[in-house]
């Protein structure tokens, strides 16, 4: 071989996780375990109408006679659900109404990270809702959006300020009972973002939220909802990173996006949890429900780049239900050492004319499984409904695994749905060829998957695909040398 | 600058190079011809650092120090450049950048500042233009889509930019047609200088009328049997190998 390739992979795939730090802020807890006190607890500690609490309650009755699905290609141990905390709360001190009265422990922590929440704010002018564990403590930029009549804020916020929304819109597009991991969202979830663009406003700035885990042995139950009325457009930011744990740490989130007529929603996400050592040991189990719904000639595009999680589960979908209507899913999974992934997207063609585009791109190293999961639906509706997907998949070294299980269910005979597969491996002669003109062997690997994710990496907002193509570069290479 | 001495090499336990020796001094341009498979371009590879050969014995001194202790970037930033016989495709990444990436990393090693954008383009501009290669080549992914000629062009435009003490040409004017090879072979030319040495392997001798050698040596089963200046690369195309392989196993039975 040109260059001893399992030598590199390891070097690389033994850097250790440079993310992994813990923030000591003490913490307000729930008991151990699940039951309809424990939620009667969240609901009341969140002050929640009477309503939040129903529909927390049916969705727990709903969870308890669900069987935990296992056709995902995953294999891990099951998480023991009556041995998580559902509610943990950083101790306020007081209501915050600038980032100066933020906790500097956790301005630090994000420091460390690179994400400076000032910096953040000053050079690019995004308006962060920073999420720490369940709660959130800081939103900024909202007077801005105010004036626009954007509501962006803590789920919690809109529960208590926006109740007519909220409870219009949750669980319109991912059902309390859609799946168990979605059902026991619906019960516990302690908070998360909100979203909602007014009539023909187009938000002029990236809505953005970093998510972090940081109790241990805290389950996280994220609920998102994004909500762009007629021919308003927003493009949302969604970011996280955490702590290096010994636990396995589930995290089951819920994204809900409604796209009414015309509207448009770009979703993207930089998702990077912690994967578990080189054994595979520790990482953060990600189970995930992503969906969205479009009515007439409205558009959603998700663009994930993921590269964390020791096991992950995500379908971002589009429910395509208006006539014209568009569905963009445009991905990038990297694992590692012993990371599972099977990640892929759902496109629900029922409207006239509807179009779907996928690109997926996985990138396999170490010891890794990762595998695409598709499914392109054109019910008999769908007249002229058009889809077309690429899955490609890059290994790197021999010891990994890379999985495509596309499935195509089509009703009506005048739609169309191409799809298009490749395998291939970095090739020793390209890291050679790399090293000739001499580029080490990290830039080099660094350089060939970038290259390989960039019709990817180009649809993520320009701030998030410098931070996307360092998480690449992190993820694969660590520290050589 | 460079001194190779007895040098055996072998991949996957067969043995290919048998002993060569050869020493290139500061301007030289060598020319190695040799019938197939008589371990040419295993010697481009071996001098690039090439980890599917194994050297097993003998040195290869390149200005003062011993080049088989270094790695292949670490032969690159001394100055080694090989063009490659078959240049890869590297998707996605553009020449550009790939080029920058090559030069920091190189500047990185020696202790340098990077390259500033207004002197990395003034460069790429001047260098593109000695091999005719297109603006919009310089922009497209490495090697991506490229024609065969278009691929050897960017090989001596990657080498211009780079600047080696010592470039090794690899079978260069393989799959090019008589403009193409008339376009590379006047680039390299203009690379030549006092300082810079070329090993340019090649089969045919039509390559050596438009880059002319100091010296010719003709390699045979992994040594080389003989020596001469260029008129020895026209009477190879005349007479063919037959006559040195018989002169060279006279020698060896």
């Amino acid at each position: 071989m040109a260059v001893d390739e399992n030598q590199i992979i390891d070097e690389v795939t033994k850097a250790p996780y440079k993310y992994g730090f813990t923030t000591n802020i003490a913490s307000d807890k729930a008991p151990l375990g699940i039951n309809e006190d424990i939620i009667r607890l969240i609901s009341m500690k969140k002050k929640e109408p009477e309503w939040m609490l129903d529909f927390r309650l049916e969705s727990y009755r709903k969870w308890t006679e669900m069987i935990e699905p296992e056709w995902a290609h995953v294999h891990y141990e099951k998480p023991k659900f009556q041995e998580i905390h559902y509610y943990a709360a950083p101790q306020p001190k007081k209501k915050l109404d600038s980032l100066d009265e933020v906790d500097p422990e956790l301005l630090d922590t994000f420091k460390k990270l690179g994400i400076s929440v000032d910096e953040q704010k000053r050079l690019t002018g995004v308006a962060i809702d920073v999420v720490m564990d369940s709660v959130s403590v800081a939103t900024t930029f909202k007077e801005k959006l105010a004036e626009l009549g954007i509501i962006f804020c803590s789920f919690s916020e809109a529960v208590q300020n926006h109740p007519e929304l909220v409870k219009k819109y949750i669980g319109s597009v991912v059902p309390k009972s859609d799946n168990f991991y979605a059902a026991l969202n619906s019960a516990v979830f302690t908070d998360g973002s909100f979203a909602y663009i007014p009539p023909g406003v187009r938000c002029p700035m990236e809505l953005s939220t970093y998510f972090r885990i940081n109790e241990a042995n805290t389950g996280q139950f994220e609920r998102t909802l994004v909500v762009a009325d007629k021919g308003s457009y927003v493009s949302y930011l969604e970011g996280c990173t955490a702590p290096m744990r010994d636990e396995n740490q589930l995290h089951a989130a819920v994204v809900e996006l409604v796209a009414l007529d015309d509207a448009e929603i770009k979703y993207s996400t930089v998702q990077n949890w912690y994967p578990g050592d080189e054994d595979g040991k520790g990482g953060i189990y990600n189970f995930v429900t992503k969906r969205g719904l479009c009515e007439t000639n409205a558009k959603i595009s998700w663009t994930q780049v993921e590269t964390g999680s020791a096991v992950t589960w995500k379908y971002p979908s589009c429910i395509l239900k208006g006539d014209n209507s568009v569905g963009e899913f445009y991905s990038v999974a990297v694992t590692n050492n012993r990371q599972q992934a099977d990640t892929g997207t759902k496109m629900i063609h029922i409207g006239k004319n509807t179009k779907s585009t996928i690109i997926s791109k996985g990138i396999s190293a170490g010891k890794s499984q990762n595998s695409y999961r598709g499914l392109v639906k054109i019910n008999k509706g769908a007249t002229n409904a058009r889809n077309f997907s690429q899955c490609d998949s890059l290994l790197m070294g021999d010891r990994c695994g890379a999985h495509t299980f596309p499935y195509i269910e089509t009703s009506n005979s005048s739609a169309k749905v191409e799809h298009e597969a490749t395998t291939s491996k970095i090739g020793e002669d390209q890291i050679f060829y790399c090293l000739q003109r001499g580029i080490s062997e990290e830039k080099a690997i660094s350089l060939i998957v970038n290259g390989y994710a960039k019709d990817v990496l180009n649809k993520l907002p320009m701030e998030f695909a410098v931070e996307a193509q360092k998480l690449l570069a992190i993820s694969l290479e660590g520290s050589v040398g | 600058m460079l001194n190779i001495k007895d040098l055996h090499a072998s991949i996957e336990g067969k043995e290919i190079l048998k002993g060569l020796s050869l020493e290139v001094k500061p301007g030289e341009v060598h020319a190695i011809m040799g019938p197939n498979g008589s371990g040419k371009s295993t010697l481009a590879s071996v001098l690039a650092g090439n980890e599917d050969f194994e050297v097993t014995s003998g040195s290869v001194d390149f200005l003062g120090n011993d080049l088989l202790e270094l790695g292949p970037d670490e032969r690159s930033h001394a100055g080694v450049f090989l063009a490659f016989q078959y240049p890869v495709e590297i998707p996605g990444v553009s020449n550009i950048n790939f080029l920058k990436a090559a030069i920091n990393e190189r500047r990185e090693a020696l202790g340098e500042e990077p390259i500033t954008a207004k002197e990395f383009l003034k460069q790429v501009k001047e260098k593109a233009s000695l091999v005719e290669l297109d603006n919009k080549l310089t922009n497209r992914s490495v090697n991506e889509g490229f024609s065969g000629g278009e691929k050897k062009r960017n090989e001596i435009f990657q080498m211009a930019m780079l600047e080696p003490k010592l470039a090794i040409l690899d079978e260069t004017d393989s799959g090019l047609d008589i403009d193409a090879l008339r376009i590379v072979a006047n680039g390299v030319n203009q690379l030549r200088s006092k300082e810079r040495s070329f090993v340019v392997v090649t089969h045919y001798q039509r390559l050596l009328d438009h880059i002319v050698p100091d010296f010719v040596h003709v390699l045979y089963d992994g040594k080389i049997v003989k020596t001469g200046g260029k008129e020895l690369a026209l009477e190879l195309e005349e007479k063919g190998y037959d006559w040195i392989k018989k002169e060279a196993d006279a020698v060896t039975a």
